[in-house]
This record gives C-alpha cells, sequence and structure tokens, in this order.
C-alpha cells in the first residue's frame, strides 16, 4: 500500500527562517560583506568559481555567503545559477604565455628567462598561527622592484627547443572541442572532455588522486615543470563588428608536469606532459590536476593500467561533486515506503531463517535423545 | 588587451581598442565621462544589457588542442544614438550600467564631433590600466629569487 504523507510545509518554513537566523549569527557583530569575501577570503572564492565552472568573484562570494561557509554547498548554488544564463558563446582560446603573471616558479630550471617569481605564496612561512591576525593590525605595503625586459617564457617551451618533450600543438584542422555542459558524458573521452571535467573536479578527489600516483599507484616520476599564475584576456569575436576584443580577464593557474617517459616503437624516450588549468589562485588543484591528467593519458603511451587514477570512467564519473553530493545526501531524504518494504522483507527472512534453525535444533535434539 | 604598436591604427583599430578599454574601465571613470560633457548624449537600447555566459577555452599544455574551460559571466549592449551612430559594450561580470555606458561611450567614438574626447578618454583610461598593471608586475618583481652560489673550499 503506497501513502503519500504530506505535512513538513510548516516545520519546512520554519527550519529556513532558523537558519537564516544562525546564517546571520550575532547581531552585535557586523554582518560580512560580499566586497570582504571577494577581498579576504579570494582563495575560498576561487575554489568556488573553479568547480562551480563558472568565473564571477561577486557571485561566488555570495553563494559562500549564502551557504554560511559550506563550499560544496556553495558550489551547488552557483552551479545551479549557471544554468538560468543564456551561452552567448565561446571564447578565443586564452593565451597563457601572454599572462599578466603574479606568480612563476620552475621546479626543473633554476635559472630561466623571466626567473622565478615567488608571488603571494604561503611557501616558505612557518605555519604557526599569527596572533596578529586576531587585530587589524596595520598591513604593509608590498615592495616593488624593476621589472625585468625578458618576456616570462614557458618552461614547458624551453624543453621543446631540444624536442626532449612531446609537443603540443594545434591538430591540422582545429575540431570543435566536446563541451560536457552540452553533451552527456560517453566513455572513453577525449582529453578536451577530461579537462574540461577534471577543471570543475573536486580538489580534495583529485589530490588524493594524484597523491595516490606519487605513492605508487601509477607511478609516473613527475616534475613540476612549471605552475604560474595571473590574469589572462579573455577574448570573444563580436559579429556585428568583424573582430575580436578582449571583454576583461580572469586570474588562473597553469601547471605544467613533466614526466619521464621511456619510449615507445613509435616514440624516441622524451618527456611527456600533465596539464593542469583552474580558475582563480588554486596551485594545489593545478598541480594534482596534471598529475590525474598525466595518469590518465596511459594509454595514449601504451602504459599498462593498473591503478584507480588511471581509470578515466572511475576518475570522472566521480570527480564532480555537485553530482557526488546530490546522490550522497539523496540518503537522507523519506525513504519510508521503501525502507518499509525492506524491513518486511528482512522479517519474512527472518522468520524463515528461524524456522530452518528450530527445525535443525530439534532435530539435533532428537538425534541425541536417540 | 594589446599595446598599440607604432603604425597608425585603422578605424577597425581603433573602434577594437576603444572597445576593450571600456570594457576593463572602472564603473566610477565610465561615469566621470559623462560628467564632463557639457549636454548628455540621447540614446535608444538596442539589445540588453543582458548578462548571459561565456564558455572560456583553453589549449592542452598551454599551445596544443582546444579545450573547453569554463563559463564565466559576461553583460553586453546595444545602442543607437538619436544622430543615428550604433555602438556596443561588452564585460565580464554582471555590471549593466558599466555596460551601457560603454556602449554610448563607443557609439560617440565614431561620430566626428566626438572623436578626439572618446580618443582622449580612451587613452586616459588605457593609461590608468597600465599602471595599476605596471604596479603589479613591479610588485611581483620584487619577489623574484636571486640565486648565489656559496663558493666551498679554497681553491
Amino acid at each position: 500500500m503506497y501513502v503519500a504523507v504530506k505535512g513538513g510545509e510548516a516545520a519546512i518554513s520554519n527550519a529556513h527562517r532558523l537558519l537564516a537566523d544562525r546564517r546571520r549569527g550575532d547581531r552585535n557583530l557586523p554582518a560580512i560583506s560580499v566586497e570582504q569575501i571577494v577581498a579576504q577570503l579570494a582563495l575560498s572564492v576561487d575554489r568556488i568559481m573553479a568547480e562551480a565552472s563558472l568565473y564571477d568573484k561577486t557571485l561566488a562570494a555570495l553563494a559562500m555567503r549564502q551557504a554560511r561557509g559550506d563550499m560544496i554547498e556553495a558550489i551547488f548554488i552557483l552551479r545551479a545559477y549557471r544554468t538560468t544564463l543564456p551561452r552567448f558563446g565561446y571564447s578565443n582560446p586564452i593565451n597563457t604565455g601572454e599572462m599578466l603573471v603574479e606568480r612563476r616558479i620552475s621546479a626543473t630550471y633554476k635559472d630561466l628567462p623571466g626567473g622565478q617569481l615567488l608571488g603571494p605564496t604561503f611557501d616558505y612561512t612557518h605555519r604557526l598561527l599569527d596572533p596578529d591576525l586576531l587585530n587589524d593590525s596595520p598591513v604593509e605595503e608590498p615592495i616593488t622592484a624593476e621589472t625585468g625586459h625578458e618576456p616570462i617564457m614557458r618552461v614547458a617551451d624551453i624543453l621543446a627547443g631540444e624536442s626532449l618533450i612531446e609537443m603540443e600543438e594545434p591538430g591540422e584542422e582545429e575540431t570543435t572541442p566536446g563541451d560536457i555542459t552540452r553533451e552527456p558524458l560517453e566513455f572513453p573521452l577525449g582529453r578536451d572532455e577530461r579537462l574540461q571535467a577534471l577543471a570543475r573536479g573536486d580538489e580534495g578527489f583529485l589530490l588524493a588522486l594524484g597523491y595516490s600516483t606519487q605513492r605508487g599507484y601509477a607511478r609516473s616520476h613527475p616534475f613540476a615543470g612549471e605552475i604560474r599564475i595571473g590574469l589572462v584576456d579573455v577574448e570573444v569575436d563580436i559579429p556585428e563588428l568583424g573582430f575580436a576584443v578582449s571583454i576583461g580577464k580572469v586570474q588562473i593557474t597553469e601547471c605544467q608536469m613533466v614526466n619521464q617517459f621511456k619510449g615507445s616503437a613509435k616514440q624516441p624516450p622524451q618527456f611527456t606532459r600533465g596539464y593542469g588549468l583552474v580558475f582563480g589562485q588554486s596551485e594545489r588543484k593545478a598541480m594534482a590536476m596534471s598529475l590525474v591528467d598525466r595518469a590518465l593519458r596511459a594509454s595514449e603511451f601504451g602504459e599498462d593500467i593498473t591503478a584507480p587514477a588511471q581509470d578515466e570512467e572511475f576518475v570522472i564519473s566521480h570527480s564532480d561533486n555537485v553530482q557526488a553530493t546530490g546522490f550522497v545526501e539523496h540518503l537522507k531524504l523519506p525513504h519510508y515506503v521503501d525502507f518499509q518494504a525492506e524491513l518486511d522483507l528482512v522479517r519474512r527472512m527472518r522468520a524463515e531463517y528461524e524456522a530452518t534453525q528450530t527445525g535443525t535444533a530439534t532435530t539435533e535434539h532428537k538425534e541425541a535423545a536417540e | 588587451m594589446q599595446t598599440q604598436n607604432a603604425l597608425p591604427e585603422t578605424p577597425d583599430q581603433t573602434r577594437k581598442r576603444t572597445i576593450e578599454v571600456l570594457a576593463h574601465a572602472s564603473l566610477g571613470r565610465l561615469k566621470q565621462f559623462f560628467a564632463d560633457l557639457d549636454e548628455q548624449p540621447e540614446f535608444q537600447m538596442m539589445r540588453g544589457p543582458e548578462t548571459g555566459l561565456v564558455m572560456i577555452r583553453g589549449r592542452m599544455g598551454g599551445t596544443g588542442s582546444v579545450f573547453n574551460l569554463g563559463e564565466a559571466t559576461a553583460t553586453r549592449a546595444t545602442v543607437r544614438l538619436t544622430t543615428g551612430e550604433i555602438g556596443h559594450g561588452y564585460r565580464l561580470g554582471g555590471d549593466r550600467d558599466a555596460v551601457r555606458l560603454s556602449a554610448v561611450i563607443d557609439a560617440l567614438g565614431t561620430r566626428d564631433a566626438f572623436k578626439p574626447k572618446v580618443s582622449r578618454f580612451v587613452e586616459e583610461t588605457e593609461a590608468t590600466i597600465k599602471s595599476r598593471e605596471d604596479k603589479q608586475r613591479a610588485e611581483t618583481a620584487a619577489t623574484r629569487v636571486n640565486f648565489f652560489t656559496m663558493v666551498r673550499g679554497d681553491d
């Protein structure tokens, strides 16, 4: 028998009112503004934009405030919002070589054109809690220095000069890349679709998978060839005018991971590449993404597929935290009827089991008595 | 946004530069342009301002085949001045006021009487943007590592 249950309305409405109250918290404290979140919790905002796959700092900060700081909830809200907007079109591919660089480091070359630029990094801090931040103590202006005139060359281009690394060139004919927001995933995927999925993938999930490749599950001897963070122009074609214009800049993080490859019948020994490209300042995510990208290219290089990080279907099907949270969290929704059915089933099985047990016991007893 | 080269600009290049500079200008700066006018231009909205999405594309390894990275919000508007000129405004994000004002300035830039004013505004705005970027470059440059080698032994 199926019985529809109603009656949660008042409870739900009161719960949401309570949520609004708890979100605001102590009224004696000033409310946090979206501008403050953008300015002072910038890396959280970046993570929301990256995993929601929507670049808009104000909306990401709003989502974060609405979600009381719950990142996945904020990502969910922003991802849902994007479905309400029309798609104007596609940008021309961004040129990371022309980046207005805020940070650029290489673990493979000490002296390289443009130099090692640390930028605003947590690296080399002692990771000790700083009690000064308990107060609003004044902060010094940054030091400035004369900028070098040499271009900040991409490390991969340096290695390419010696042809010791696989070349990344556009195909003969530029094909339209797959778009996972438009077509359902169909395995096996192209690397284009994989990169799109990884760019919005959960940082924690990709970090764990990247880590697993370092610990020996699909070992690939990586070096961080280059990490660069900065602003790039977003150029779109304006059909009315017949040319492309830059409509603004976005901050992105790019990681070129360089991996050893012993060569095959077709290719000489060389370095291969894993690529990470993420919205905002998201170095850990970009590094993890490039490790996973390289691991997922196993079949391209004829490598044995032995580890989870190499299994495309496993990785990509579980990398999206909006999908993951939807399915995991749906378990808390009412399953009263399903559970009643299962309860009934388990009771019947239990009765049958007990009947057999008693039967056996009686037989045993009889045998003993005889 | 590319900086201008030494050759004289074609009308298309001037237009491109105008639209790009306006896309990067702050709302306050755009409002200043109108505050400095003796008479406010009359115009009609032809499209928008409307906010939508642009799918940003990247290249594998920075230089290889194209892939879709993720979307960004963008806002666009088209206006027609009562004198007939059409202007377009575009920018990332959701600032409709800024885009509407940009479209009007773009339209004015194609009208002879306003050309010098618009081109001066574009030049000044470009200089403001450049100095902001130069400041950022200079701050980054101060974090450049200068390696030195410790000499060991006495030879």
